[in-house]
């Protein structure tokens, strides 16, 4: 047998180290530990409610409009308050904006350059791949972010700025789109559209949204070959190194469902597990805290009741991470929990067949830009400049509330306790706290250590590139998970 | 031959600590041009960045090691994020993967070899968010903790070039002001960056943000928004900073065109230390007998108080009603309404 220690991982957002035993050249148990802890819950107990939405998005600077809506929702549940249409209109916008550069920035400079790296070499597409993706230097390093900055031009209209936007409040939206900026907002999301139909899918995005399963996929991108599509060039990759057999975990998935309208969400909400779609019950979150450097009740309480004290001491401990549990089980949260519980036809025959693993992760967040650009361009086609965009929802003096959204990770909650107009207790789940939760008391391993399980390590590997790949298809986000 | 492939550049290595992560991606909304061929264009190299680079793992270890040991140049050490110096200054709140060291440990060996050292974002300059509230982590900036001099390297700390840390605050910070920065370290002949007397480049903090808002007409009349998406002046009554933060947001667009005056939100001074604490609910202006305490710096307060009083009764109805709306309900008339 033999130990490894893997870090610092490169490309994911903020601080991760994986520790790795080794049997017969494969995974045989992992232990992720995010080294980093920041304490937002701590620094917002005592602040003015409202101010939340100040401090609340700099948990993230990859999801902070995601940050800014939990609070803005946690805040207006509990005041009992609604935005007016204009305003939710916007906040979908934004935070689609926000998950959409998510999940293209990770595509494009997180996950594919590890393919163009030397260990590769040799492998009919590996030239092909080099030139489009490795890092810094691929064509894709200049094109594709020259378009992901343009696309967030769309944050300068409808945000101000991006990240750390204070345009997202409980009444709905700081600003007032003009019939002006309704039209920049529309081209913006044609030259987006532009690009990703040249080069990240090289067909419609509708043709895309409208694959309805694992063979319509292979016969896609069969008939459209490899050049002139990154989609069909990362299925090629995927089927060679056999990323649909890497990467499986607990197949349990979890969505809250996300962008809410008038009380109906684009994508519904929900459990999927088994081949059963199950309503979430969000009572039955449990944040468990055996295996974190956390002091506090060692029976795993509602965040709610959750307090955040960190102790360093803690001799079982491995991880500045808690250990999110829903009905005392482990979920997976990210594109793929959220498109196999909205039950796109794609995504469900896939996990079906496959299950959760690297391949279809990657699958599922490339359909959410061909699922979800359209919607943006129908809630920007909606606004109604004149209209409020904002409802004064009035100052938060007692209650409590939660705000439960999707980020391009996945899923996402504030808990907001206010007393004599003080918050009294703040406490946030981030969907990389789902993933890379540490082991429960039971010695449930989390998502990502579950997924670890069986990956290839080849004998003089000290970074194992399966582990590399297992761990990207997730997209963490460190810095949120210890926020 | 593009300026990278000279010699091997201008070396930059970039390390996140307590922080969101926010300033690179900001970063990478550089445009006209991008990220990428501007750093190319100023044959900037970066050793390593945590976002984009190759490397990783035990490639990286040996890198720094390489550079610690001098066999490897570091021209610019830029750190993104607060130091965490807790729990009781061991540093364990933040350990560098894979090397059971604290980050603030490396950055101490970093900052020794660097011939300059840039803290990217508030967090880094003073310590940022990160050490609001009760500072749990101890959090500080590399060479201020908060307004006060001395930080994680300390006051007297010089790098190789003989400058202090030099701080692109901001929260998050602008590309442009972290590109032009390394541009002019780069580029011979630019001479030493001019700093403000917060050691931030003066290229961009020698404006306010109020320079350039577009809400100045309302400002001048004292036209002033009531609650959020209101189109008058922050000022007044919620807490707008824009007087008296130094930055150029309002001459620099954000992602385009946009900055926070125009995304509806006052300026809450996001380049200045002890932002995250202003004493009060970050959406209301603080009075005195109903005069705002945070007048412009620079300005006499009984020329403030006589000015605006004027000036609010001058306001054009246009102004007045347009201050208090969501959109233009009343447009600039051919002919003097003559009220
Ligand atoms: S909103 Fe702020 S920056 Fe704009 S004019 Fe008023 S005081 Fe100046
Ligand atoms: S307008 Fe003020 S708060 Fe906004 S980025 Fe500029 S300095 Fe920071």
């Amino acid at each position: 047998m033999s130990r490894l220690v893997v870090g610092p991982f490169n490309r994911v957002e903020g601080d991760l180290e994986v520790r790795i035993e080794a049997e017969a050249g494969q995974v045989s148990s992992a232990w992720v530990n995010s080294p980093m802890y920041r304490g937002f819950e701590q620094i917002l107990h005592g602040k003015d409610p409202g101010d939340a939405l100040v401090y609340a998005p700099r948990i993230c600077g990859i999801c902070s409009v995601s940050q800014s809506v939990a609070a803005a929702h946690a805040v207006r549940d509990a005041l009992g308050a609604e935005a007016p249409p204009n305003g939710e209109r916007l906040t979908n916008l934004v935070l689609a904006a926000e998950n959409l550069a998510d999940h293209f920035t990770h595509f494009y400079l997180f996950f594919m350059p590890d393919f163009a790296r030397a260990a590769y070499e040799g492998r009919a597409w590996h030239p092909d791949v080099v030139r489009r993706f490795r890092a810094e230097q691929g064509a894709a390093a200049t094109d594709a972010v020259a378009a992901r900055a343009a696309f967030m031009n769309l944050m300068g209209v409808l945000a101000g700025k991006w990240p750390h936007t204070h345009t997202v409040q409980a009444g709905g939206a700081a600003k007032g789109v003009t019939g002006a900026e309704k039209l920049r907002v529309l081209s913006l999301l044609g030259q987006f559209r532009r690009y990703l139909e040249e080069h990240t899918f090289g067909d419609r995005l509708e043709t895309v949204a409208a694959l309805a399963g694992g063979s319509d996929l292979a016969a896609w991108a069969a008939e459209r070959g490899p050049e002139g599509s990154d989609l069909a060039r990362f299925l090629r990759v995927a089927e060679d190194v056999g990323l649909a057999e890497l990467g499986r975990s607990h197949d349990r998935f979890m969505s809250y469902g996300s962008y809410p309208f008038q009380g109906e969400r684009l994508f519904p909400g929900g459990v999927f597990a088994g081949g059963d779609l199950m309503p979430l019950d969000a009572d039955a979150i449990r944040e468990d805290l055996y295996s974190s450097w956390m002091s506090g009740a060692r029976e795993p309480v509602h965040p709610y009741e959750g307090v955040t004290l960190p102790d360093a001491e803690r001799e079982e401990a491995y991880s500045w991470c808690k250990a999110p549990r829903l009905a005392g089980r482990p979920v997976e949260v990210g594109a793929l929990a959220r498109q196999v519980v909205a039950g796109h036809p794609l995504i469900r025959e896939l996990v079906a067949e496959t299950g959760g693993n690297v391949r279809n992760r990657v699958v599922a967040r490339l359909l959410e830009l061909a699922r979800v650009v359209p919607a943006m361009e129908a809630w920007a086609r909606a606004i109604e400049p004149g209209e409020p965009f904002y409802r004064e929802p009035g100052a938060l003096q007692e209650g409590e509330g939660a705000g439960l959204v999707e980020a391009a990770r996945g899923s996402l909650g504030h808990w907001i306790r206010v007393h004599n107009g003080r918050i009294l207790n703040y406490q946030i789940v981030a969907p990389t706290t789902w993933n890379f939760s540490p082991r429960d008391r039971d010695g449930v391993p989390g998502p990502l250590e579950a997924a670890l399980e069986g990956a290839p390590v080849g004998a003089d590997e000290r970074t194992p590139v399966a582990v590399q790949h297992v761990v990207r298809s997730f997209d963490p986000c460190m810095v949120c998970t210890v926020h | 031959m593009a300026a990278s492939e000279r010699e091997d550049g201008f070396t930059v290595l970039w390390l996140q600590s307590g922080g969101c992560g926010g300033c690179t991606m900001s970063l990478l909304c550089a445009e006209a041009p991008d990220l990428f061929t501007t750093l190319d264009s100023a044959g900037i190299r970066f050793l390593w960045h945590p976002s984009f680079s190759e490397a990783t793992g035990e490639e990286v270890t040996a890198m720094l090691e390489a550079v610690c040991a001098g066999e490897t140049r570091l021209d610019a050490l830029c750190v993104e994020g607060s130091l965490l110096r807790g729990p009781n200054g061991t540093g364990r709140f933040h350990v560098l993967a894979g090397t059971d060291t604290p980050m603030v440990r490396w950055v101490e060996r970093l900052a020794a070899v660097a011939r300059y050292t840039l803290a990217i974002g508030t967090c880094a300059a003073f310590g940022g968010v990160t050490s609001a509230g009760p500072n749990p982590t101890e959090a500080c900036g590399l060479q201020y903790e908060g307004e006060q001099s001395g930080g994680l390297l300390g006051d007297a700390y010089r790098s190789g070039a003989g400058l202090p840390v030099i701080n692109v605050a901001g929260c998050p910070t602008h590309p442009g002001w972290v590109l032009e920065t390394l541009m002019t370290l780069a580029l011979d002949g630019m001479g030493d960056p001019l700093l403000d007397d917060l050691a931030r480049p003066a290229l961009y903090t020698d404006h306010l943000v109020h320079h350039g808002c577009a809400r100045n007409e309302y400002y001048e009349y004292k036209a002033s928004a009531e609650v959020p998406s209101d189109l008058g002046c922050m000022m007044e009554h919620m807490g707008c900073l824009g007087t008296q933060a130094r930055a150029d947001c309002n001459i620099r667009p954000w992602n385009g065109t946009g900055s926070c005056t125009d995304g509806g939100y006052p300026c809450v001074n996001c380049t200045a230390p002890e932002f995250e604490e202003p004493g009060h609910h970050f959406l209301e202006t603080p009075k005195v007998a109903g005069i705002p305490i945070g007048l412009p710096t620079d300005m006499p307060k009984a020329w403030f108080v006589a000015l605006a009083s004027l000036a609010k009764s001058a306001t054009p109805r246009r102004v007045r009603e347009n201050a208090v709306a969501d959109h233009i309900v009343n447009s600039p008339a051919k002919e003097h309404d003559g009220e």
